[in-house]
């Protein structure tokens, strides 16, 4: 058979390339490993071996051997330019203390087990508690607009909640629960279908992290490690059991780092197959981590500052020709830029495709987004086209994500301008929105069945009197609250009398004179009359006493923004027929655009409140405090997301002690000192493998510090992956650093050992702590009765 | 014996004529009327009340930055004897005789003056030509914009002359590195490099970037040190702990003496003492200290206590309550217990007072001897003039229906009995038994029937509510926060048993003695902590612009105004020494990728040393530029023109370098050579003119017609004031 074949034929080519480490670790084929194993057993030291020779009949014995195509490259991971041509390979290295270790073992079997352990502990106890957990009310929600394509608006980007919808919809659950609230009771409805779908993705986790680790640092042992941390930390078997995008998330994420580092091995061989697969996957997956939600920006950093390493070193290599150069520029363009962004603007395309029925999101977009909408009071519109006297309307600004103007029975507080009624903008559907046109020096009744129609046109001086308060638009030479240069708008006067300081001239853009004015297809600009300044939407919060809506003013530089333009939206007038319009459609590029405006604005508006306790990214790494998923009281079935503290701590400890040892290698490195081969290949590992998932931690840490927005003790479970992966390989080459000191047999002793007791010591503290993870009945952990009783190390944990 | 005598004494000095004439110009163009105007001119109104209550020795707090400034400004006002009797409250209000305007201007006006130098020199450590240094020693002195800010009695200025002399000694530092370690000169290049760094920090927080980037060169130079096997590990060694020492343990300590210096000079107690701690305001004379003064320490059963809650924000209050009661109706529907408000009162009041009681007694008065309250402990608060107890329950507070209303109880006969224990926990105790002490502790209180903990929302309650602070009785404590902490502020052990008696007690001013005083690294770090974290309401300005305005220019700021003649003061640059910055800028960022990519293809366009050159010289300089302007786009407070000045001088700095470049490198010929300095020379002309034409608004004189003010608007953008007759 095939296989028979393959392993007859690597022991030639491997012995060609001598036990490198690296060389041959990296096969992710149990059969490489093997034939190589047995090919170690001999450890006969191999004549050295010019390098062009060993690559020509490498390639002669793959082809030879006709290898399946297909996502497999490891093998020779040798790249091409940190070994110039001509050099002869290395000797093979003495025997070492931890080979044996690995020799016997696999790559598939553990990783069989691995995945086994990881999916039943994400699976166990997955129906429990049976009601809604934590932000599942968000997310369930947002799944189930999905199965009834009802419009919603959110600040993340919509595959995360699209795929939980897709498996709410396969697993036949209907759409119909409301979410209301953490802690409402599932009753009949299926929701196992959505937890099940993330508890999968969130159990493939730990495969993804042995592969990744495995990879970087061809050692099984250091591989396991990772694996078993992933497995046996409360915190993620908590996040990943839950209706959530963090599971989603993060396994776009590692499938992208993993496909990265996948790709980063066929080097070797570009233009490959295997190549060619693993890199647009990586493009794939980026996309795919992007479109769950912002966070995944930082993945994708991590992979553009890696491909530009790469290329900077193929630009070093001199045997490579401009045109292969640009080849390869042009390959990683097009699948890590080109193939993303298609695919992310898929996302969307689907998402607008499936949503088409009014929903509560769509006053926070513009009257032609909304016309598109099934059910929405614009969709198949029909209102009297031409805006008279006596009409009543809705003002929409025609900024993105702009409000609809508003006023209410508030004042602006003291030091704020004049003490009048606010004026502002508004996202949401309100009476408060409603605005009769009047003429400017006339309060007339204009709907009196007596007055005959009367149009508005362009350039009439008009008043505007808000229909619930009936105080007229007004602005004045007060400062405006936030934007100091404008002027204030206010609501004045009373029952409709104000002063002159009441009066807008209305024009339509790009209009002549005396022309009508069209409900929803003008844009319209109001003049202030007495300044000569434009009503606008600056588009900033006003505090609280505000309402936290947006500010509008009178603009007194006259600049052609949307900012300053608005439409018509809603138009009532009984005494004109209503006519059916129809609204330009917006362009699919138009709608993206939109989206996204609405989606930052959203984002940057969830700011913490003044003396709200809120989580502080510091507190992130010491898992300082856990949050509560369900349950409150004693009698109550309590979950709290916190990690696992002993292997947190560990990955804390960790981090010190990589860059302590980073250190000390690349100072005796550049100080010159005579490393030895294994120490070498050991520092490699280190300095490489380990300073790129370093580099995937701060990405995905530090920027917390600088965010506004709130945060919450989730936001660091990305950055909780990489550590993780960072501790396998920093405890594994600590280990190996030991042990090569030592003599041999001690030096194995001291590895087994040091391996098993971190082993052993996660799997006991899982042990103790699993109860946050599965679940928590009686009393509380400061209870001496408590099955949490002695665990609560630290005070600020509350279970 | 007398051997010397046989030899003549011979003193050589060296004169670098250029480096003269540059101070000259420098001073001149720099201090020229320095007095004029005699108003105030824009942020002087903001600095001048700090000068004044330097000379005072008031204690404030300035969240704009650390003390530094603020003292050489003080200097200055010291020197010329000011008495600090100003009001500071408009900006062009005329100065009082007793206000020394040239020499609280003199400090910035020298340190701007003394930039031109400066710039020169750094050129001429850098390796660039003298012409070159001239060059750009020139540009600095024909900037308006830099002319402006080092004229008046503001910081920025100060900052970029600590800023450049940083570079300086580094680069002199460096050069004497190769042949000369451990020499008296390299020592002082060092230490000086490390000073100006503190000084440059010290004035403003902006210093920080600069400082960073330096911090960033020295390791990068540190590092081809340690790679430098000619060198013994031990001597590798000492290089690095003279750096470390240098550039790291000296600014610390510098940083930490100008606080020192800062928290000495001010005890007296003033207007911010309501941001500090009880604890840091008993330290100041007057203020606090005068009310507890002789306080008695622990808090026993029976004191007299007002409760302060230790956030301080919105605003420092005070635990309250009076007779109103909760209105039985929110405006929302909502219902409430219809008892004794209890709210959080940002002023002294005499309903502020409440006290301690033991619940398993009757008495209100302190025993003989007293019995002090300790961690842990079960107690009443009695509120002083109303006589009832402080008292949560299952009740939905007024603005925050998560949480657990606080009232005084009251009984209506009702089926909701009084819940009025609390356990006193102080959180920032020694041990287990601490004893609660005025001032110093700070305590929760957490009820013990609901284990709610006693909380200032921060909201303020409507009308009903007079507008005070909304108290809560947190639910889930999520950890600590200091909303959640009291500590007692003024304190007195009660004596009458008597109501009546007892509101006369309360109202008379409490006496008795103990001092604290906090240690000094107490004080630092509580003080710059509230500097760190002070948070202005911060509104738009009618000039506050955003960073994107700044490399073109697009914006201005208008300074001064005279009422009568129209003589105006901008802040407005040389336009066309920006334009060139920019240009500069992106033609070293093109060629230097250019050479980049290429070298890395091994083919190398000019020799080794001129690329070194030119890393060096446009890392410092580019680098300098992105340090201190890039980051604001990250900012979140009101920004200005004038915080991209220290930008643009690296900027600046940057053009005689490109410039040398492409005479060097890139004219091979010589006509094109000639050209270029023909270009040069029209170029330097131009840049003079513009200056020239700015100058009016630059120094305030000579006042200019409405149509030369017209036609000096080239921006649309640019608000220069012009009348309306």
């Amino acid at each position: 058979t095939l296989r028979r074949v393959r392993s007859v034929a690597f022991p030639t080519c491997l012995s060609l390339h001598p036990a490198t480490s690296r060389g041959d670790a990296l096969a992710p084929g149990a059969e490489n490993y093997n034939s190589h194993d047995a090919l170690r057993g001999n450890q006969t030291p191999l004549p050295a071996m010019p390098y062009g020779a060993d690559s020509l009949s490498l390639d002669a014995v793959r082809g030879g051997a006709r290898l399946p195509s297909g996502p497999r490259c490891g093998g020779l991971r040798q790249r091409r330019p940190r070994r110039p041509a001509g050099e002869p390979s290395r000797p093979s290295p003495p025997p070492r203390a931890w080979a044996p270790l690995e020799a016997p073992v696999g790559v598939w079997a553990p990783l069989a087990s691995i995945t086994l352990l990881s999916f039943a502990s994400r699976f166990y106890r997955l129906c429990e508690p049976p009601h809604v957990c934590w932000d599942e009310t968000h997310f369930g929600k947002m799944g189930s607009y999905y199965i009834n394509r009802t419009f919603f608006f959110d600040v993340h980007p919509p595959l995360g909640k699209m795929l939980i919808g897709l498996a709410g919809y396969l697993s036949g659950y209907n759409g119909t629960f409301p979410f209301q609230k953490p802690g409402d009771r599932y009753g009949h409805h299926n929701y196992i279908g959505m937890r099940g779908f993330c508890a999968f993705l969130g159990s493939c986790l730990v495969p993804f992290a042995y592969l990744i680790v495995l990879e970087l640092s061809k050692s099984l042992s250091a591989a396991l490690l990772a694996a078993s941390i992933l497995i046996f930390d409360t915190g993620c078997i908590t996040l990943s059991q839950y209706i959530l995008l963090d599971p989603i998330l993060m396994f776009f994420l590692m499938g992208a780092v993993l496909s990265m580092v996948k790709y980063n091995s066929c080097a070797v061989r570009p233009f490959s197959a295997p190549w060619w697969f693993w890199l647009s996957l990586t493009g794939v997956n980026l996309a795919g981590a992007i479109g769950v939600k912002f966070v995944g920006l930082f993945v994708v950093l991590l992979v553009g500052l890696n491909t530009v390493y790469d290329l900077w070193e193929l630009l070093g290599d001199l045997s490579l020709s401009l045109v292969t150069l640009g080849k390869h520029l042009l390959a990683r363009v097009f699948c890590l830029i080109l193939l993303p962004l298609v695919l992310y603007t898929a996302q969307f395309a689907v998402h607008f495709a499936v949503l088409n029925k009014s929903g509560p999101g769509d006053g926070f977009f513009s009257s032609a987004f909304q016309s598109r909408l099934i059910g929405n009071n614009l969709h198949n519109v029909s209102v009297p086209e031409h805006l008279a006297y006596g009409s009543v309307i809705t003002m929409k600004n025609l900024r993105m994500a702009g409000g609809y103007l508003h006023s209410h029975w508030h004042l602006y507080p003291e030091g704020v301008g004049a003490r009048q009624q606010q004026v502002t903008a508004y996202l949401h559907k309100d009476l408060n929105n409603l605005w009769v046109i009047k003429k400017h020096d006339s309060n007339t009744d204009h709907l009196d069945p007596s007055c005959s129609v009367e149009f508005v046109r362009h350039g009439d001086v008009i008043r505007l009197e808000h229909k619930e308060t009936s105080r007229n638009l007004h602005s004045h030479q007060h400062e405006a609250p936030m934007t100091r240069k404008h002027f204030q708008v206010t609501g004045y006067g009373i029952n409709g009398t104000g002063d002159a300081n009441d009066f807008w001239r209305i024009e339509v853009v790009g209009r002549k004179s005396g022309k009508r004015i069209k409900v929803l297809r003008s844009q319209i600009r109001l003049t202030h009359l007495a300044t000569g300044c434009i009503l606008g939407s600056s588009g900033k919060t006003l505090p609280k006493w505000g309402w936290e809506q947006v500010e509008v003013t009178c603009t007194p530089y006259v600049k052609e923004t949307p900012n300053a333009l608005w439409n018509v939206e809603d138009h009532i007038n009984p005494k004109l027929p209503n006519i059916s319009l129809d609204v330009l459609k917006p362009s699919f590029p138009e709608i993206l655009l939109e989206s996204h405006m609405v989606m930052i604005r959203g984002n940057s508006g969830l700011k913490p409140k003044e003396n709200e306790v809120t989580s502080k990214p510091w507190h992130w790494p010491i898992n300082y405090q856990g949050l509560r998923f369900s349950g409150v009281n004693e009698t109550d079935y309590r979950v709290y997301l916190l990690g696992n503290p002993v292997v947190w701590w560990l990955n804390l400890v960790t981090i010190g002690l990589y860059l302590l040892m980073a250190t000390c290698t690349i100072v005796a490195i550049k100080r010159g000192a005579q490393l030895t081969v294994e120490f070498k290949e050991l520092s490699e590992v280190l300095l490489h493998s380990g300073g790129k998932i370093m580099l995937g931690w701060l990405l995905h840490y530090l920027p917390f510090f600088m965010m506004g927005r709130v945060l919450y003790f989730h936001h660091y479970f990305p950055a909780m992956l990489f550590s993780s992966m960072l501790t396998g390989i920093t405890w594994d080459t600590l280990l190996k650093f030991c042990a090569g000191c030592l003599s041999c047999s001690m030096g194995k002793r001291v590895y087994t050992y040091g391996m098993l007791a971190l082993m052993l010591l996660i799997v006991y503290s899982f042990y103790l702590f699993h109860p946050l993870s599965y679940g928590m009945v009686g009393p509380m952990a400061s209870d001496p009765n408590s099955p949490m009783a002695g665990l609560r190390w630290l005070e600020s944990w509350e279970f | 014996m007398l051997g010397f005598l046989k030899q003549p004494v011979v003193v050589t000095a060296e004169i670098n004529m250029n480096l003269v004439a540059l101070t000259v110009m420098g001073l001149v163009n720099r201090l020229w009327a320095l007095s004029y105007p005699r108003a105030v001119v824009f942020d002087e109104v903001y600095y001048g009340q700090f000068v004044s209550l330097y000379m005072k020795r008031i204690f404030f707090v300035d969240d704009s930055g650390p003390p530094f400034g603020h003292m050489l400004l003080a200097f200055g006002g010291y020197l010329g004897g000011f008495d600090g009797n100003f009001l500071w409250n408009r900006i062009g209000a005329e100065y009082s005789m007793n206000v020394p305007v040239w020499s609280l201007r003199l400090l910035p006006a020298l340190t701007g003056a003394l930039c031109v130098p400066l710039a020169y020199q750094i050129l001429v450590e850098l390796h660039f030509s003298h012409c070159a240094a001239f060059g750009a020693a020139l540009l600095i002195l024909f900037e308006n914009s830099l002319i402006t800010q080092s004229r008046l009695m503001l910081l920025e200025s100060v900052l970029i002359f600590f800023i450049l002399l940083a570079i300086l000694s580094y680069l002199k530092f460096y050069n004497l590195q190769k042949c000369s370690p451990f020499t008296a000169g390299w020592w002082f290049w060092l230490l000086l490099t490390g000073v100006a760094c503190s000084c440059a920090v010290g004035v403003k927080y902006m210093g920080l970037f600069t400082y960073m980037l330096l911090l960033a060169i020295a390791g990068g130079h540190s590092w081809h040190l340690i790679g430098d096997q000619t060198l013994s590990n031990v001597s590798v060694l000492c290089h690095l702990l003279a750096r470390g020492l240098a550039l790291v343990v000296v600014p610390v300590a510098m940083y930490l003496s100008f606080f020192y210096v800062h928290l000495t000079v001010l005890y007296r107690s003033g207007p911010h003492d309501q941001i500090m701690t009880s604890a840091f305001q008993a330290s100041l004379e007057g203020g606090l200290a005068r009310i507890t003064q002789g306080q008695p320490l622990e808090v026993a059963y029976g004191s007299q206590i007002t409760l302060r809650n230790v956030l301080g924000k919105p605003v420092p209050c005070w635990l309250h309550s009076h007779k109103n009661t909760y209105p039985i109706r929110y405006e929302n529907g909502r219902g409430s217990s219809h008892q004794q408000q209890v709210t959080c009162y940002p002023f002294k009041d005499v309903n502020n007072w409440w006290i301690v009681k033991d619940p398993g007694m009757q008495q209100l008065v302190v025993s003989n001897p007293p019995r002090p309250v300790r961690h842990g402990h079960i107690v009443q608060l009695v509120h002083g003039i109303t006589t009832r107890y402080l008292n949560t329950h299952d009740v939905a507070a007024p603005l925050s229906p998560h949480s657990q209303e606080i009232s005084c109880y009251i009984d209506y006969n009702i089926s909701m009995p009084a819940q009025n224990l609390w356990r006193v926990e102080i959180v920032n105790r020694e041990s287990d038994t601490d004893v609660w002490k005025t001032i110093l502790s700070e305590v929760r209180f957490v009820h013990v029937n609901t284990s709610a903990v006693l909380k200032l929302s921060g909201a303020s309650l409507p009308e009903w509510g007079y507008r005070q602070l909304e108290i809560i009785g947190e639910k889930l404590s999520k950890g600590h926060h200091q909303s959640m902490l009291w500590n007692v502020e003024e304190h007195r052990y009660g004596k009458s048993q008597e109501q009546k008696e007892r509101e006369v007690e309360l109202h008379s001013p409490t006496q008795a003695d103990i001092s604290k005083n906090l240690s000094f690294m107490a004080r630092f770090t509580e003080l710059q902590w509230k500097i760190l974290t002070l948070k202005n309401e911060d509104t738009e300005h009618k000039y506050s612009s955003s960073p994107l305005d700044w490399i073109t220019m697009d914006t201005n700021i208008a300074y001064w105004f005279h009422p009568i003649s129209g003589a105006q003061i901008h802040l407005i640059g040389n336009i066309l020494t920006w334009a060139s910055a920019n240009v500069a800028t992106l033609v070293y960022v093109c060629l230097f990728l250019w050479y980049l990519l290429r070298r890395r293809r091994k083919i190398c366009d000019i020799p080794e040393d001129a690329w070194r050159l030119w890393v060096s010289a446009g890392g410092l300089c580019v680098g300098g530029w992105a340090v201190n302007y890039l980051p604001f786009f990250m900012m979140e407070k009101t920004l200005f023109l004038y915080h991209y000045l220290p930008a643009l001088t690296f900027q600046i700095l940057l053009i005689p370098v490109v410039l040398q470049h492409l005479t060097d490198h890139l004219c091979r010929s010589q006509l094109p050579k000639n050209m270029f300095s023909a270009l040069m020379v029209a170029w330097f002309s131009s840049i003079y003119l513009v200056y020239r034409t700015f100058s009016p608004l630059t120094y305030g004189e000579p006042t200019l017609s409405a149509a030369e003010l017209r036609s000096l608007r080239w921006k649309d953008s640019w608000d220069i004031l012009i009348r309306k007759h």
